[in-house]
């Protein structure tokens, strides 16, 4: 893998305790077979790798003095565990565990904790196939477990707040958060990523994998706010036991870079995973998503949604692939992606994959690629309504829908402010007339 | 208040208005009926500023202004209103959203401040109540899912919360019920007095029943080719529009 953060990984390797060191070992073991993708690179023919630097290093504890202007505050409930570009901080967060609620960082994670987390660690994915979760294991120093008991069936939110960019010189840093949902077992999970305004370049590698025991449900959210030079290349794994249920919703604004790879197993039959998604690039921002759903068994279900909002030069990749396996009768799989341009320079590369080797299964997919409807934005407009924010209505009521989906209020809320305020510019003033 | 004058606009390439005439003083009422593909519709298109129609002869004046010169919304803001005769159903944008963004649109142009909320609010129930549309509607989608009558009783609420100076109604009572009809009718008779005018396209006399108008003008071939009262009207619902065409011919 040649010279690409080979001395920060080095460095990295020093800070562990020694039952990591042998997690480090192995991924870094992966990360050197691998090679770099190129445009020829089936996975990464429409994203290229060129916004990364060779300059980024990881950040030492004692090196983590930001401090917000205001309080932190989590978007709902009251546990939050933060993180500055990579590194903990105690000082920021309000993690607590509860009953049957157990949350865990890795480097304070007792015999038993370990012994899970040496278990479970990477066994949702393959490294070989995910080189960035094998990047992301070469580097791990930390991470968040969140263990929930069996049959827990509370409302506590727990959320993982990553902020990125709070550093002089570009930053690398690594997030892992390992969800172990009981049989039985409610979690909801909030992953936000955020980077400073005017902050520095930052690349991160987050990793999460989600276990679903028996009919326990997930609800997960996975938010990428980060913006400009916020390069993420990361991903989440489940595995889903007997009639367990994902509920998940992921969203991106664009940055210069952003790969994000969604894989879901079918392990048990009556399994449902439900997958909303999405994301806004505009500028000459990238994001790319490939969500691979692996039915291996009969009598599961997916229901997966995403749609995008493409602007200006930007350009957006949607993969997703369903892989019915030859055992999985039964199965009932929906996929749709529908992509809005709203400029001519606006590039979508979508491609939806149905991979069927059963003969019983019900299957469809779709993906659309349109520009505004002109009859609608001339309604609008016919009303008084500005060419510009009636744009941004008709865009906004696209994507709303899933919005709209979203169980917890105050998640609603934050997505409608921030899309509203970060991706929409708001109405030039004075030019009504 | 609207001066028509001969008016040409082709769509897609074929002509459909040849030279059509038109004087709608404040405070008037006109019905402007005619024969299917007459040009009716397009007229009505045309005034609002639809980006299909190519305007290829003739000059309208709005207040004095050159309408040519004004975008779709400014003609909106400056009180044209056009009651759509298939609204346009816009799922995930909230028919109340929209709604305001509209209203503060055309105040924003009155100079007057937006409304807040709640006297938005206060305002919309009333329409609704006065258009007899359950207000669960305006938290639906822009029209998403509402039936035919449903559709012209949110045109009609539009209309009743921008209090336009001048309201164009495009067929707004094709394919209404009595019920529904009574109820637009009521809604328009509420809004005439004062210096807002009307102009009602129709294809039926049947309207004129419940709006009663001060002229009427036969639309034929792209033009006017008669105007007069409400018995023209009438004598159009008894012997159809073979005569006309027939003596313009």
């Amino acid at each position: 893998m040649g010279s690409f953060l080979q001395q920060p990984i080095a460095d990295v390797a020093q800070r562990v305790p020694p039952w990591m060191q042998s997690l480090q070992a192995a991924g870094l073991a992966h990360w050197q077979q691998s090679s770099w993708p190129t445009r020829r690179t089936e996975a990464w023919k429409y994203t290229s790798l060129k916004p990364l630097r060779d300059d980024y290093t990881f950040i030492t504890p004692d090196q983590s003095t930001y401090q917000p202007e205001a309080p932190l505050k989590p978007l709902s409930g009251d546990c939050q565990l933060v993180f500055v570009d990579g590194v903990y901080r105690a000082d920021l967060s309000s993690a607590v565990s509860q009953d049957g609620v157990a949350v865990c960082r890795f480097d304070e994670a007792n015999a038993e904790q370990q012994e899970v987390i040496r278990q479970r660690l990477n066994s949702s994915l393959s490294q070989e196939q995910h080189m960035f979760a094998a990047l992301n294991t070469a580097t791990l120093h930390d991470g968040v477990l969140l263990e929930i008991a069996a049959n827990y069936s509370g409302d506590a939110v727990v959320e993982v707040l990553s902020i990125s960019g709070a550093h002089d010189s570009p930053v690398a840093s690594n997030q892992r958060l390992l969800v172990v949902a009981n049989p039985g077992s409610t979690a909801t999970v909030v992953e936000r990523f955020v980077s400073l305004d005017g902050g520095c370049a930052s690349f991160s590698t987050g990793v999460t994998e989600l276990f679903v025991g028996a009919n326990a449900c997930v609800k997960h959210y996975r938010l990428h706010e980060e913006r400009d030079a916020a390069v993420h290349i990361g991903g989440v794994y489940t595995r889903l036991d007997r009639d367990a249920r994902l509920q998940s919703f992921h969203l991106a604004l664009g940055s210069e870079l952003k790969r994000l790879d969604l894989l879901v197993h079918h392990d048990a039959p009556g399994a449902h995973a439900g997958i909303n998604g999405v994301y806004l690039p505009r500028g000459r921002e990238l994001i790319d998503y490939h969500t691979t759903i692996e039915h291996a068994v009969p009598h599961c279900t997916t229901d997966e949604v995403f749609r995008g909002i493409i602007g200006d030069s930007a350009t957006a990749v949607f993969n997703g692939r369903i892989h019915i396996h030859q055992d999985a009768q039964k199965t009932l799989a929906e996929l749709s992606n529908r992509n809005l341009l709203t400029s001519a320079r606006a590039q979508i590369n979508t491609k939806p994959e149905l991979e069927i080797y059963a003969d019983d299964v019900r299957c469809a997919h779709g993906a659309t690629v349109a520009q505004l409807d002109k009859a609608a934005l001339h309604y609008l407009r016919a009303r008084g309504v500005e060419k510009h924010d009636a744009e941004m209505m008709l865009s906004f009521g696209f994507i709303n829908e899933l919005i709209d989906a979203i169980e917890i209020d105050a998640i609603g809320t934050h997505l409608r402010d921030l899309v509203a305020t970060s991706y929409f510019k708001p109405s030039r003033q004075g030019d009504a007339g | 208040m609207l001066v028509v004058k001969d008016l040409r606009a082709e769509v897609e390439g074929k002509e459909i208005l040849k030279g059509l005439n038109l004087e709608v003083g404040a405070g008037e009422v006109h019905a402007i009926m005619g024969p299917n593909g007459s040009g009716k519709s397009t007229l009505g298109h045309i005034l609002a500023g639809h980006p299909a129609y190519e305007v290829t002869g003739g000059e309208v004046s709005f207040d004095g202004e050159d309408l040519f010169e004004m975008e779709t919304e400014e003609r909106a803001r400056a009180g044209i209103f056009l009651a759509f005769q298939y609204p346009v159903e816009i799922p995930g944008v909230s028919n109340m959203e929209f709604m305001k963004a509209a209203v503060d649109a055309v105040r924003e142009e009155r100079g007057e401040e937006p409304l807040d909320s709640i006297s938005f609010m206060k305002r919309a129930k009333a329409a609704c109540q006065q258009a007899s549309l359950p207000v669960e509607f305006l938290k639906r989608g822009v029209n998403e899912g509402f039936s035919g009558g449903e559709k012209k009783r949110n045109e009609l609420i539009q209309m009743l919360l921008l209090e336009p100076k001048l309201c164009l109604l495009d067929e707004t009572d094709s394919g209404l019920d009595i019920d529904a009809l009574q109820v637009v009718a009521d809604g328009v008779n509420s809004m005439r007095g004062g210096d807002r005018s009307f102009v009602l396209v129709t294809h039926y006399q049947r309207l004129l029943n419940y709006i009663k108008p001060d002229h009427v003008h036969v639309l034929a071939g792209g033009r006017i080719v008669r105007s007069g009262g409400q018995d023209l009207a009438l004598r159009l619902e008894d012997e159809g529009y073979a005569w006309l065409e027939a003596e313009v011919a």
